[in-house]
């Protein structure tokens, strides 16, 4: 196993996530890209913790795995927040910033 | 002194005015006429003290108040200065001006707006004196203006009437095309002297550094200001109308002194317009025929105060006929003796339009003689003034530019001047027969002439009757006093005794048939004159000058200033504009689509934002 196949799956997995998070509204669906993407990063530290030698890669990617475990639970709670105050998950909806909002 | 001459009255018209507009309904009668008729008192006495200082042989007085601008070799100083030409200027516009304003105490009495008439009517003195007094042609101008400004609020002073509204916006807008031509001439005047001082004194010193051909061109631009200010052809229409004004403004403004600033301007720029005596001859030109001009005008008309207008124009060309010749003095001295006879004319016209209900008609007067005794006699005396027959003080004044334009040799000069001498006794009686002698029409209630209206007119008639003699010629046994005291530059004349007396008989013969002229047709019974040949109608229409200037002046401008109104303005300049905001508009469009509020549409944004700076610096810098 090179390292090279690694970075592919990492880049193929990161634009995966990228571009759900782009054309998708469901917010599951942008929870989970984000996901996504966060695993590629993930995964590349790893990979190249291991292709250098160093441990610092890895104790990044442990760290990690435990700070996203904590996001999930937020984003999880907020999702279901959002849904109970507007009956819906849909992303383009969610337009308060905007100024002129027609959902507003 | 000499400063508070000038600033005392301006300071009582600001006095005044702030407790107008405090309380604009209260009656002060008393306030406005003790600080309205006590400050021109106060003046006259302090001008009478500088005026015998002068004449006790003292030299030009001089104070400087402060400096007001000083910019590299542009030095302008609020200055003041009283030489002769001065101090005959201001000794009769202080005793009439008083005159008057305790004549218009009485006019007034019972108008509304007493203070803020007062008001005008000291900011008017206040700007004379300022004019007369100016150390240079700076200070000269802002007098200028100011009495501009004066006049222009006076004459609109019944502002209920639009048409008197209109006659304020003529005289003011007519007096600004002279007022350009005046600030022209100033500018090239002080350019040309290249910084070497600008006071009358030093201008004087330096004038032959001024080349001829410069000379011409600022004595003409100068003497259009005049040609405003002074209501000579062609920019005299602003004149008949301004009579809109109350009587004694007539009296004060329009007649005895802010109309002869045009001559003491002329007198005042002596120095320049001895070199130039073309360009006097042209100006004793336009005197002359604005003379004759408003002589005939005034033959036909039947306002009272219109024809008292037509004649202060034709005797204000006499005086551009004396100066224009370089007969300085005697311009000036018909300033002198104008100044009285024709304020005692126009307020002896007050005082019958008052006690006829302010009726000005004068073919709707006529038998006054005995109800007002004292009016006729004094109007008598002012008309015989300035019909020329002597010993009144017109005589003098009159005959000394006659022989003038005689001893120049310019007949034509003089044969116009004669035959406006005649036409002005026929003008004169016939006004003061048809309101006096006339058959009236119709039984009239006379209202009284209160006595503060009726003691300025016997002053004035006695000055009418005497001041003549201050400059009586040689030939009449006088030492022509007052052009020894002006000592003004004037042509030196060659002319015989026997001549003299020739001519000034035959003015007198001219007055008196005149006058008998008029004796026949109105003394008796006056009709109003049939207007029934070519010429009359001409005449009665004022050779529909008016109608001219609108026709060729104000209806291309009004054109020209609806096509910007309506043409260019919104579609050039507001099309411009409006081209710019609906780009501005598109474009923002544009880009506000791409702020939709959409996280999402965002995050697409930071793609490609990061995409873009990811290849800039890999393929582009090669970072990695």
């Amino acid at each position: 196993m090179t390292p090279e196949l690694f970075f592919l799956l990492a880049s193929i997995l990161f634009s995966i996530g990228l571009v759900g998070l782009v054309s998708r509204r469901n917010l599951f669906v942008l929870y989970m890209s984000i996901e996504l993407m966060l695993s590629a990063v993930n995964l590349l530290l790893a990979t190249f913790s291991k292709v250098l030698n160093d441990a610092d890669g890895s104790v990044i990617a442990l760290l990690m795995i435990a700070v996203i475990a904590a996001e999930a639970a937020l984003f999880l709670a907020m999702i279901v927040h959002i849904y109970r105050s507007g009956r819906t998950i849909d992303s383009d909806k969610l337009n308060k910033l905007r100024e002129g909002a027609q959902n507003a | 002194m000499l400063s508070l001459i000038v600033i005392l009255p301006f300071l009582s018209a600001f006095l005044m005015a702030l407790v107008y507009l405090e309380n604009a309904q209260k009656k002060r009668y008393f306030f406005y006429t003790l600080v309205g008729v006590g400050t021109p008192l106060t003046v006259t006495v302090l001008s009478f003290i500088l005026g015998s200082q002068v004449l006790a042989g003292s030299d030009t007085i001089y104070q400087t108040l402060l400096q007001w601008i000083h910019v590299d070799n542009f030095n302008i100083e609020i200055a003041f200065m009283a030489d002769r030409l001065s101090i005959v200027m201001i000794s009769f516009i202080t005793f009439i001006g008083t005159l008057i304003h305790i004549y218009a105490a009485g006019y007034m009495k019972e108008d509304e707006g007493y203070g803020k008439f007062f008001a005008y009517f000291n900011l008017f003195m206040g700007s004379m004196l300022l004019l007369v007094l100016a150390d240079n042609p700076i200070m000269m101008f802002i007098g200028w203006e100011l009495v501009g400004l004066s006049s222009y609020l006076l004459i609109g002073y019944y502002h209920n009437e639009s048409s008197n509204i209109t006659a304020a916006n003529k005289a003011f807008i007519l007096n600004r095309v002279g007022d350009f031509g005046f600030i022209m001439g100033i500018s090239l005047l002080f350019v040309s002297l290249e910084g070497s001082g600008f006071t009358f004194d030093s201008i004087k010193e330096h004038i032959n550094m001024i080349d001829k051909e410069t000379l011409s061109l600022i004595g003409i631009l100068l003497f259009i200001g005049a040609m405003g200010k002074s209501a000579q052809i062609p920019l005299y229409v602003w004149l008949p109308d301004a009579m809109a004004g109350p009587t004694p403004v007539s009296a004060l403004i329009h007649a005895a002194t802010m109309v002869t600033a045009g001559v003491y301007m002329v007198a005042r720029y002596s120095f320049i317009y001895i070199e130039i005596p073309d360009i006097g001859l042209f100006i004793a030109t336009i005197g002359a025929v604005s003379a004759l001009f408003a002589a005939v005008i005034a033959s036909y008309q039947s306002d009272i105060k219109k024809i008292l207008a037509y004649s202060t124009m034709s005797q204000l060309g006499y005086m551009f006929m004396a100066v224009g010749l370089g007969a300085y003095s005697s311009g000036i001295f018909h300033v002198f003796t104008h100044a009285f006879f024709k304020a005692l004319l126009f307020m002896g016209a007050g005082a019958v339009i008052i006690a006829l209900h302010h009726e000005q008609n004068i073919f709707k007067m006529g038998g006054l003689k005995n109800s007002m005794k004292l009016v006729y006699i004094t109007m008598f005396i002012a008309t015989l003034a300035i019909s020329g027959i002597p010993p009144f003080a017109g005589f003098f004044s009159k005959d000394a530019i006659l022989v003038i334009a005689f001893a120049t040799e310019h007949y034509i000069l003089w044969g116009m001047g004669a035959l406006t001498a005649m036409l002005t006794a026929y003008y004169m009686f016939r006004l003061l027969f048809t309101v006096f002698l006339a058959q009236p029409k119709e039984a009239k209630n006379l209202q009284a002439v209160p006595a503060s209206m009726t003691t300025p007119l016997v002053i004035l008639a006695f000055g009418s009757a005497t001041v003549g003699f201050l400059g009586a010629n040689e030939a009449y046994g006088g030492s022509a006093w007052i052009n020894t005291f002006l000592s003004l530059p004037d042509t030196k004349l060659d002319i015989s005794h026997a001549k003299e007396y020739m001519l000034g008989g035959l003015n007198v013969l001219l007055g008196l048939l005149g006058m008998g002229f008029a004796y026949t047709l109105f003394a008796k019974e006056a009709e109003a004159t049939k207007v029934d040949t070519l010429f009359k109608k001409l005449v009665v229409h004022k050779f529909y000058i008016d109608e001219i200037y609108a026709f060729f002046i104000v209806k291309p401008l009004l054109l020209l200033s609806r096509f910007i109104a309506n043409v260019i303005d919104p579609r050039i300049f507001d099309g411009f504009i409006n081209f710019n905001v609906w780009g501005y508009r598109r474009s923002a469009l544009l880009f506000a689509k791409l702020q939709n509020g959409k996280v999402r549409y965002y995050a697409l944004y930071i793609l490609i934002g990061v995409s873009g700076m990811s290849y800039y610096l890999i393929l582009k810098l090669g970072v990695i």
